[in-house]
């Protein structure tokens, strides 16, 4: 029995259509991240889950029963925000003690303060409980936000970009942090970002958003091994993955504007031209390589090396762990991973090679 | 004397000759009240470098670059500019570009407008000025936007147009401020190899303010670390992170930081407090340890993600804490007692739930210890 | 002789500053200006200055050629503005000496005893200025607290014809006073509010709702949203979330725009002089005109005057903060 579940929800605004025809589901206990870039609809659909909108268009069920009538209060949802969340008038106990002390729970002061401290405890924030929220670092807001959202015990969390205005070594620390809560915590989240790797490190299940339309729902891993489209493929993954258009041409792949030829199996359906989809990690330098280019741009990154390959007026970037020696221009060989490759059709959707 | 009058206008102009154009901080200084902003500072960056100054929020990396610029005072402390001190000149007289994280173009007037805005200032004439201008978009691609006006683009191009603005002048140093923060993470990819690009072309002297570490890493040919107002190490990317010279620069850098577990030092042996881990030192760090911490003491224990080996049985071991794909590769998070947690990079394909228990080992070439109270990185010895 | 490019201002600069602010031409320019403020000042408060002296000094004083400067302070004008007199029979006259001698008299007794008069009772003056403050007071309250419901709905919610109406409300500055002024004679007389307290009131109160709603609804865009959908979300109801949430962060709006009502309510002439007569007349319109015996009272009005600026000078002093904050809070958009 899923937890919550979005049917066909479409929502227009005057001029555009933020959502359409948007269907998915979250499971109890899943984390479900939405993934897509700016204006993507991320955001309102969070809203449309929380009551702060309605949609136009279809329903959304939590266990099974709809909620489209139910105002924000009643859904019993948490909602943590990106940025100006903390009540900056209150302080952090108070702020962490605002959503039990609304009128529809009447919950007594004593009950009140253990369910606080025990939140507190849980996010390490128990020494900042009288500071004014002013006074707070972004990683120690970002916490009390989460904090605030939780106290609640609520069925559903949601999630809006919370990481996103945190510094880099903030970000990870946290990311780690809110997996491995929302894990021994067992709660359902809807987590909306357009940071893919959030996507890929903490979703049990990612659907990805572009335009108001879903356009892949699946695990990191099918997302980030079988994209149904170029969007997808060009959207996870760091560095981008190398998108070349090709042509069929006797038993094997031309890459456009190179000299590289991809052996195809004889039998093998693929139309005449396609949009090959190559990882960079699938694009490996070797000595006996049998392709050969030349390093247009290196960029070292510690644990691997990113690599510009020019192969003619292609080019095509590589990703070698470790340090690699070369300086721009350097003649090199490499090969392709064929067992990894991605065929598109020139619309940008998925082609399966038999 | 040409220099001092600020005479720009060269007849033709190639983009590799550059006035000698070194940086220079001697005992930079900056207070407010009270507080220390920028403890006294000496960096020398070199005529055609690319330095990126690294550091969290706060360093005092944006301080510093504000009083190259002069858009910032000094308290204390020389600024050479070439062979000129510009410590006490106007902004606009150091021949200085600099490029904001959020643009800073000139709404009302269109892309063109905005890149040709500060030769107008400089009364260039008008040949010179479309001459440029059409070098530069063609230099960043954005000859098909010139005539719109900077709310019409994207993010992306907006940065280009700015980074056009800064390019046109020719000037001695191009100082940018976290330029790529406000993109979104495609656009930041594309255009970090872009400014890789243009300044392999260019091989202008560029002084490069962020707090994102892989950023540093791809466009930097020096960087330099810094926290709570000092430099923290100052180096090549490949200096910077095989051999970091303090806990803080081992874990800032990479993603995730370095691995770093305080320990009981005896003997030639590590062992983790709390548990039954115990790593033996390699070769050529016996005697730089001793020498450090004494016979037997605290030390800490730091190791790459990429460098620890997954085994069936190993010297160390822990609890599995988290896991986290993260496209090619994953990432365990490994609980090796109640307060350190370690990451360990792994193949993709294996997934390990919480709570279960994993060996490992360490590469003993990209081992590195640290003492527990000076934070300093112990150098090992250097085989003869 | 080293320049301030060689070797930078004397001490160092331990706030955030810009080179190019600190060079000695900066510096001087930077003075030059602040003198050219402070000597614009002074020339605006010379004519308060004057109305001070003024207030303190005898009728042959004031207008004694040239004016003194130096002088002995006396309370003459209070007299004169805050209580009726009257020549006082030589009986009264011989009881009062009598009493003035003995000590027993009260300051403003003896001043009047002065000129042969005695005192029957506190002038109008004191019952003008109590009407300004009702007046001023209540419609400043009415149309702010009106404002800021306005301001809330007008800046959440989707309000049909929103542009046309908030264009509506901030035409209705467009128009003098003065203009309007005779209809709403007519008005007020057929509806029996002509010289009542709650016409005026009621006046003000509309002709202030209009900057009102403007200012709260600029204030009210400036919270960001997101804290009362989290108050929502946690299970608030929203006029529960406005209460709690949104008024404490308005307050700084609230107060500015409480001053601005406050102004012009209080310093209101033409609506005054034409709607009001006898029982609900404010202090503006009597203090220009406050006749004497011999002619104009210039000491009276002096005081008058002072009297008339002080509570809104002690108000407005005490809410400074708020009203910088509210000019400029239109000036730099985030």
């Amino acid at each position: 029995m899923s937890y919550l579940e979005l049917q066909n929800v479409t929502k227009e605004f005057p001029g555009v259509i933020a959502l359409n025809d948007v269907t998915f589901d979250v499971q109890d206990g899943e984390f479900f991240v939405l993934l897509g870039p700016t204006g993507a609809g991320k955001t309102t659909t969070l809203r449309i889950v929380a009551g702060l909108i309605k949609q136009n268009e279809g329903s959304v069920l939590f266990d099974d029963h709809p909620v489209d009538d139910f105002p924000p209060a009643e859904r019993d949802v948490a909602l943590v925000f990106q940025q100006y969340s903390l009540y900056p008038t209150m302080s952090v106990y108070d702020n962490l003690a605002f959503p039990l002390r609304s009128p529809m729970r009447k919950l007594p002061e004593d009950q009140i303060r253990t369910k606080v401290e025990g939140t507190a405890k849980t996010l390490r924030i128990e020494h900042l409980m009288d500071r004014k929220t002013a006074n707070l670092s972004g990683g120690e807001m970002q916490r009390v936000s989460i904090g605030r959202a939780i106290v609640r015990d609520t069925r559903i969390f949601l999630m809006d970009e919370p990481l996103s205005n945190l510094d880099f070594k903030l970000r990870e620390a946290l990311r780690v942090e809110l997996q491995h809560l929302q894990k021994t915590q067992g709660s359902t989240t809807l987590f909306v970002t357009h940071d893919q790797i959030e996507a890929l490190t903490m979703a049990d299940r990612i659907a990805v958003l572009n335009r108001g339309r879903i356009i892949q729902i699946g695990t990191p891993e099918d997302i980030y091994d079988r994209p149904a489209t170029t969007f997808v493929a060009q959207l996870v993954g760091s560095p981008r993955i190398n998108l070349v258009k090709s042509q069929r041409e006797d038993g094997s792949l031309l890459i456009e504007n190179s000299d590289l030829h991809l052996p195809m199996p004889p039998d093998c359906e693929v139309p005449q031209e396609v949009l090959l989809g190559i990882r960079p990690e699938d694009v490996d330098i070797v000595p006996e390589g049998e392709f050969s280019g030349q390093v247009a741009l290196t960029e070292p990154l510690g644990v691997e090396t990113v690599v510009h390959i020019r192969s003619q007026d292609q080019t095509l970037v590589s990703l070698m762990p470790g340090l690699m020696d070369f300086r721009t221009g350097d003649e090199i060989k490499f090969n392709i991973l064929h067992d990894r490759l991605h065929c598109f059709d020139l619309d940008g959707k998925r082609v399966q090679i038999k | 004397m040409f220099l001092f009058l600020g005479n720009y206008s060269k007849e033709s102009y190639t983009l590799a000759e550059k006035y000698m154009a070194t940086i220079e901080l001697q005992q930079v200084e900056k207070k407010f009240g009270e507080l220390h902003a920028v403890k006294p500072m000496d960096l020398t960056i070199n005529d055609g470098e690319f330095v990126v100054l690294l550091g969290p929020s706060g360093c005092g990396k944006t301080t510093t670059l504000r009083m190259i610029s002069g858009l910032e005072t000094v308290t204390s402390g020389t600024i050479l500019l070439g062979d000129r001190n510009v410590t006490w000149l106007h902004p606009s007289e150091r021949d200085v570009a600099f490029v904001f994280q959020f643009y800073a173009l000139y709404p009302h007037i269109s892309a063109r407008e905005n890149i040709s805005f500060p030769l107008r200032a400089q009364r260039e004439s008008k040949e010179v000025i479309d001459q440029r201008v059409k070098e530069v978009a063609a230099l960043l691609r954005i000859e098909h936007l010139l005539n719109q006006r900077p709310g019409n683009l994207s993010g992306g191009d907006q940065q280009r147009v700015a980074l056009a603005r800064a390019l046109v002048r020719r000037p001695e140093a191009f100082l940018m401020d976290e330029p790529l923060g406000a993109l979104d993470a495609d656009f930041r990819e594309s255009m970090r190899a872009e400014i890789k690009q243009l300044h392999i072309d260019q091989h202008a002297t560029t002084v490069y303010v962020t707090h994102d570490q892989i950023e540093a890493m791809a466009m930097g040919d020096r960087i330099v670390v810094m926290s709570e107002a000092e430099i923290q190490q100052a180096g090549s990317p490949i200096d910077i992170y095989f051999d970091p010279a303090n806990l803080f620069v081992a874990k800032f850098i990479g993603s995730p930081g370095m691995n770093l577990v305080s320990a009981d030092y005896t003997q030639g042996v590590v062992s983790i407090p709390g548990t039954e881990n115990r790593y033996p030192i390699p070769d050529g760090w016996r005697s730089p340890i001793d020498e450090s911490v004494g016979g037997e003491g605290k030390i800490v224990l730091g190791f790459r993600p990429e460098s620890a080996q997954l085994m069936a049985e190993g010297p160390l071991s822990g609890e599995v804490y988290a896991s986290e794909l993260q496209g090619a590769y994953s990432v365990l998070h490994v609980n090796v007692n109640t307060d350190d947690i370690v990451h360990i990079r792994t193949d993709r394909k294996i997934d390990y739930p919480i709570g279960t228990i994993v060996h490992f080992d360490i590469n003993p070439q990209m081992v590195r210890f640290f003492n527990p109270e000076t934070e300093a990185g112990i150098k090992k010895e250097v085989s003869q | 002789m080293a320049t301030f490019n060689e070797v930078g201002p004397g001490k160092p600069v331990t706030e955030s500053a810009r080179v190019d602010k600190l060079t000695p031409k900066s510096r001087i320019t930077h003075n030059l200006r602040a003198i050219i403020v402070i000597v614009i000042a002074i020339v605006i408060l010379v004519p308060i200055f004057v109305m001070l002296n003024t207030a303190f000094k005898t009728r042959p004083e004031v207008v004694s050629v040239p004016p003194k400067v130096i002088y002995t302070p006396t309370l003459e004008g209070f007299v004169l503005l805050l209580t009726e007199r009257a020549i006082a029979s030589p009986a009264v006259l011989e009881e009062l000496q009598a009493a003035a001698q003995a000590g027993e008299l009260g300051l403003f007794d003896r001043l009047a005893l002065k000129s042969g008069q005695e005192i029957t009772g506190s002038s109008e003056y004191v019952t003008r200025l109590r009407n300004s403050v009702i007046i001023a007071g209540l419609s400043t309250i009415a149309s702010v607290v009106l404002a800021v419901f306005a301001g809330y709905a007008f800046s959440r919610y989707t309000v049909i014809g929103k542009n046309d109406l908030l264009f509506f409300i901030l035409s209705t500055r467009f128009l003098p006073a003065v203009v309007v002024t005779v209809p709403l004679f007519l008005m007020y007389t057929q509806l029996n509010l002509h010289d009542t307290h709650i016409g005026m009131i009621l006046l003000y109160t509309v002709f202030n709702l209009s900057l009102a709603v403007w200012l709260m609804k600029g204030f009210m865009d400036e919270i960001p949203l997101e804290y009362e959908e989290a108050a929502l979300v946690d299970g608030y109801t929203r006029l529960q979330a406005f209460y709690k949430i949104v008024l404490p962060q308005a307050v700084t709006g609230i107060a500015a725009t409480t001053v601005f009502c406050l102004i012009f309510a209080w310093n209101e002439y033409a609506f005054a002089l034409m709607l009001t007569s006898e029982t609900a007349r404010t202090a503006p319109p009597s203090i220009a005109t406050m006749m004497g015996r011999g002619g104009i009272e210039w000491t009276a009005i002096a005081v008058g005057s002072l009297g008339f600026l002080i509570p809104v000078v002690v108000v407005v002093f005490l809410l400074r903060n708020y009203l910088l904050r509210g000019v400029t809070f239109g000036a730099v958009r985030k």
